[in-house]
């Protein structure tokens, strides 16, 4: 009835997604069955069964994520989802982008990598396959109900991609689009030739870290549900101790991938988007940052409990909350809960039942079945050790539980809010109120890396502790006097307290880098294989100490100081934008800045400010080009990206904050004629103009300027307020009988002086026209942040060590059970 | 008693100092008249731009000074002082979330929250038009 529409799409769509989740189920429930610790004859079948529904249930998901592909690619915009995150000038790499712009496609984007992990457990998890891949199942089968878009006696049960634009509610108000222009008659039937674009791709999201940061992420979401997995069946089966070998490597790629995903939120956050910095702590980045925090406290208790025997029922417990944060992270940035607290965007999508109804399925039968079994699972009741290693790695462990539990509890404001009825906002200083507690956390976690290697498990005796120590201590304190005398902590917002506190962080940082780069030759002799921990430890220490250093050295440098700003009251915002009039350098920050020129992205609607830093040392001098999208498809406003110039040592960063309003560009000013003879005074509105003797020039081609034609030429100097001048001379013609003046323009005054004519009696008239809208200018702000290189090294670092333990630790399962 | 029982103990005792003192950092949020009535105070303020005002940034003469008017949902006005650059979407904006000071009966602001109309809402279902939203499909018959 309606034309051209591909409904055959759409139906297929909603078939897999019927199909994955019935899948899912019967694979949860016939994995349930196999229980492998048991000899039961029909085992085998029901593994048999369990494998085929989750390869039938992973196939369906990656049906429907290449059909959304597909249909996104062909701009089949009958699709609510497609025409409200594509469009057709997308390049390809944001048509697949568009794929998780929205909620249900990045549920579907988990469904997809939590199935490619369940692929790999079939193949890798050996006795362990069924008991865990149950659970596994069991997740897809909640992530499935999230994309199925049923209405269940009114109850919406999540929300479909391939819901069509007619069903959505979009097109009811458009008359056009109704038969006889009448929003109560049906849609006409070639609706669908008049939608001629989508909704688009938001153009804040068009940046490649839009196509490389959310798999990540959402891999590293996936991964941590199989520690999880591994937890439970090992509780579920009493197998208490079995399970901690398989899932070592898992725990280790989780810790890895998360990590790596968050970062590339940061690197997004700083390259790209114009948050002011890597971290904010905000919610959003909250919430997928604890999860993390608390999975490296798992992964330590687990290595303790390898060693020792002690922590197991903690890192059950770990394991456990690390997929539950998860799941509480996708509530707080999916119900719209967080609203006023968080700069993202959200999506209040009606579906707060049912994000809570996940949590529950998950947490509420860990919670049971272990309190169930409490009493089974293995502790050692034995007094520790204060020479042990385990006990400082499960004093770290609980550090970073700790620092977890802070920073959700802070996050989780207008949760609280919302339960108690209350009202309260977070403090001033949102970052501070963070940060000022977690650089106690910084300081205990950095020593503690630094140390605990160095002593052994059960006991350590202390002269070869220190002597093993001594070395990278001495060379720590070598580094530290070089830290003090070069690069130091300049932060001191804050006071003296809190600079104290970053001064020490920054050290026993640098200490651990040392302690541990040693550690790789003095310890473990320079294997590489066994490295993983030591370089993981490296690169978390490199972290810490770039985190300190880059933010509390970072720099304005866009103070304003064009001579108008008033001065700053109390409690006031520091002035961090500058104006850049073309052409007219601007000083600022120990750099010459001079807009230059601006041009235009050949197809978008983006323009590229070209702005030259000159260093007054004369060391740097280069050229950044911050852009925005202007007025982007009938916005109204800027989008802007920043620009930033990299050294090994350092980053200059700046975005456009402000533009003249381009609608604002016609010119209704006229000019204002004065008329002056030499040493007179002309005021304007930014200052005064003197006078100087005029010139005439007779000497013209008669045969062109006709009789008495001359030039004259009467030089003027603009005194601005700011004390600076500038001189100019006015040029203007007679030529056969007419004055033809030349115009000359003050870019930086906003003014056009002409002048106009010479009267009779020698007298001039001078022409001044003042408006801003004649000006090209661009407002912006600029950074300078020192060493944020070995931020992001640092991260990479952590990450490449957990990926080094990683494969030793499943190569070592895998030889094991080899037979 | 163990040492780890200890050191749990222990962190359990930080976790309650810290999350009791950082409940003494919070504000609230406000609305004008109660915000009037804080002066000095930093308060959450919740506002829309006040359109039948005008709007005084230009960021060739100070790029660091936006004075606008802000009004609530019980009617009540106020300006706004706000020293930085004009948010970019300030105009399209169906709300604000002014964090700041009232004082000398201006609101001295140090950060706005602009909240456009969400792309979730009913409103936007219900086929209107969100400002700062690309236009529905070409409806020229």
């Amino acid at each position: 009835m309606y034309l051209g529409e591909w409904s055959w799409a759409g139906q297929i769509g909603h078939l897999s997604a019927i199909v994955s989740l019935v899948a899912a189920a019967l694979a949860s429930v016939a994995y349930a069955k196999s229980n492998p610790f048991i000899l039961a004859p029909d085992q085998a079948i029901w593994k048999r069964i369990g494998r085929i529904s989750f390869y039938v249930q992973t196939g369906a998901v990656f049906l429907i994520f290449f059909l959304l592909l597909y249909l996104i690619h062909q701009h089949r915009f009958e699709y609510h989802y497609v025409w409200k995150h594509s469009s057709k000038s997308l390049e390809f790499k944001y048509l697949l982008a568009s794929i998780w712009e929205g909620q249900e496609g990045s549920f579907l984007l988990w469904l997809l990598m939590q199935g490619v992990l369940g692929l790999i457990l079939i193949r890798t998890a050996k006795i362990w396959e069924a008991p865990v891949m149950s659970i596994v199942s069991f997740a897809q089968f909640c992530l499935s109900t999230m994309i199925i878009g049923l209405s269940i006696f009114g109850w919406k049960l999540g929300s479909s991609p391939f819901l069509l634009l007619r069903d959505s509610g979009v097109l009811d108000g458009a008359p056009a689009l109704h038969l006889d222009f009448d929003t109560s008659q049906p849609l006409i039937p070639n609706y669908l030739e008049k939608i001629s674009d989508g909704n688009d791709l938001n153009p804040l999201l068009q940046n490649y870290w839009m196509v490389i940061h959310p798999p990540v992420l959402f891999l590293g979401f996936a991964s941590t549900l199989i520690p999880f997995a591994f937890a439970m069946a090992g509780v579920f089966h009493r197998r208490y101790t079995d399970w901690v070998k398989p899932v070592q490597p898992w725990a280790l790629f989780s810790t890895a991938v998360l990590g790596v995903g968050i970062m590339m939120g940061g690197m997004w956050a700083y390259e790209s988007l114009t948050f002011g910095g890597y971290w904010a702590w905000d919610p959003v980045e909250n919430a997928s940052l604890v999860p993390w925090l608390i999975g490296v406290a798992g992964l330590h208790t687990l290595l303790i409990y390898r060693h020792s025997g002690q922590a197991l029922m903690s890192t059950i417990v770990f394991f456990v909350l690390t997929f539950g944060f998860i799941l509480y992270s996708t509530f707080l940035t999916r119900s719209g809960i967080l609203g006023e607290t968080s700069v993202h965007a959200f999506t209040g999508s009606g579906m707060n039942l049912q994000l809570l109804a996940l949590i529950a399925a998950f947490m509420l039968p860990a919670a049971i079945w272990i309190g169930l079994r409490y009493r089974e699972i293995p502790k050692v009741n034995s007094e520790e050790n204060l020479s042990a290693r385990e006990f400082w790695m499960y004093i770290g462990s609980l550090l970073f539980f700790l620092s977890a539990v802070l920073i959700i509890g802070q996050t989780s404001l207008p949760v609280f809010n919302k339960i108690f009825g209350t009202t309260i906002a977070p403090p001033e200083d949102v970052e501070f109120s963070y940060n000022s507690v977690q650089v106690y956390i910084a300081i205990l976690l950095a020593l503690l890396t630094a140390v605990t290697y160095y002593l052994k498990y059960k006991q350590t005796a202390p002269a070869l502790f220190w002597k093993r120590l001594l070395i990278p201590l001495g060379i720590s304190v070598l580094l530290s006097v070089g830290f003090v005398n070069f690069i130091g902590i300049h932060y001191t917002a804050k006071g003296p307290g809190f600079q104290a506190a970053l001064w020490v962080s920054a050290i026993c940082s640098l200490f651990s880098v040392v302690a541990n780069a040693s550690y790789i030759w003095i310890g473990i002799k320079g294997n590489l294989a066994k490295s993983g921990g030591a370089i993981a430890h490296v690169g978390f220490a490199l972290t810490l100490l770039g985190i300190v250093v880059t933010s509390s050295n970072k720099q304005v440098i866009s103070q304003n100081n064009n001579g108008f700003a008033t001065p700053l009251g109390e409690g006031e915002n520091p002035r961090e934008n500058l104006t850049l009039v073309q052409g007219v350098p601007a000083e600022m920050g120990g750099y010459t800045l001079t807009y230059e020129k601006d041009s235009t992205h050949p197809k978008k609607k983006l323009w590229y400010y070209r702005v030259r830093f000159q260093s007054k040392d004369g060391k740097e001098e280069f050229v950044l080009q911050p852009n925005a999208f202007v007025n982007y498809k009938g916005n109204k406003g800027l989008m802007a990206n920043p620009d930033a110039k990299h050294y090994w040592d350092h980053d200059v960063f700046t975005y456009v904050t402000s533009l003249p309003d381009p609608e604002a560009k016609e010119d209704t000013t006229s000019f204002r004629r004065e008329t002056v003879q030499a040493g007179d005074t002309i005021y304007y509105g930014k200052g005064l103009i003197t006078v100087g003797d005029p010139r005439q020039i007779d000497s013209v081609p008669e045969e062109l300027f006709g009789k008495g034609g001359r030039v004259v030429e009467l030089p003027v100097r603009v005194n601005r307020r700011t004390g600076e001048s500038v001189s100019l001379t006015l040029r203007s013609a007679r030529a056969r009988n007419q004055w033809l003046p030349l115009a000359d323009t003050l870019q930086a005054d906003g003014m056009i002086l002409q002048l106009q004519e010479q009267q009779a009696d020698g007298r001039l008239i001078v022409g001044i026209k003042e408006s801003d809208t004649l000006l090209k200018y661009v407002t912006l702000k600029a950074f300078h942040y020192p060493y944020i290189r070995f931020l992001w090294f640092g991260i990479w670092l952590t990450a490449a060590g957990l990926l080094i333990s990683t494969r030793r630790r499943m190569l070592q399962w895998l030889q094991e059970t080899k037979s | 008693m163990k040492k780890t029982q200890l050191a749990i103990l222990i962190g359990i005792a930080v976790c309650i100092g810290v999350l009791l003192s950082f409940m003494k950092t919070t504000s609230t949020y406000d609305t004008i008249d109660t915000a009037r009535n804080k002066p000095g105070q930093f308060v959450h303020v919740m506002a829309k731009l006040d359109k039948s005002q005008p709007i005084q940034y230009d960021a060739l003469n100070n790029p660091n000074y936006l004075r606008f008017s802000a009004v609530d949902s019980l009617g009540a006005r106020m300006v706004v002082q706000y020293n930085n650059a004009k948010p970019e979407n300030l105009e399209m904006s169906d709300r604000l979330v002014l964090k700041g000071r009232y004082r000398d009966s201006v609101f001295l602001c140090q950060e706005i929250q602009t909240k456009c109309p969400s792309k979730y809402k009913e409103e936007e279902a219900k086929g209107m038009k969100h400002p700062g939203e690309v236009p529905l499909p070409n409806t020229q018959p």
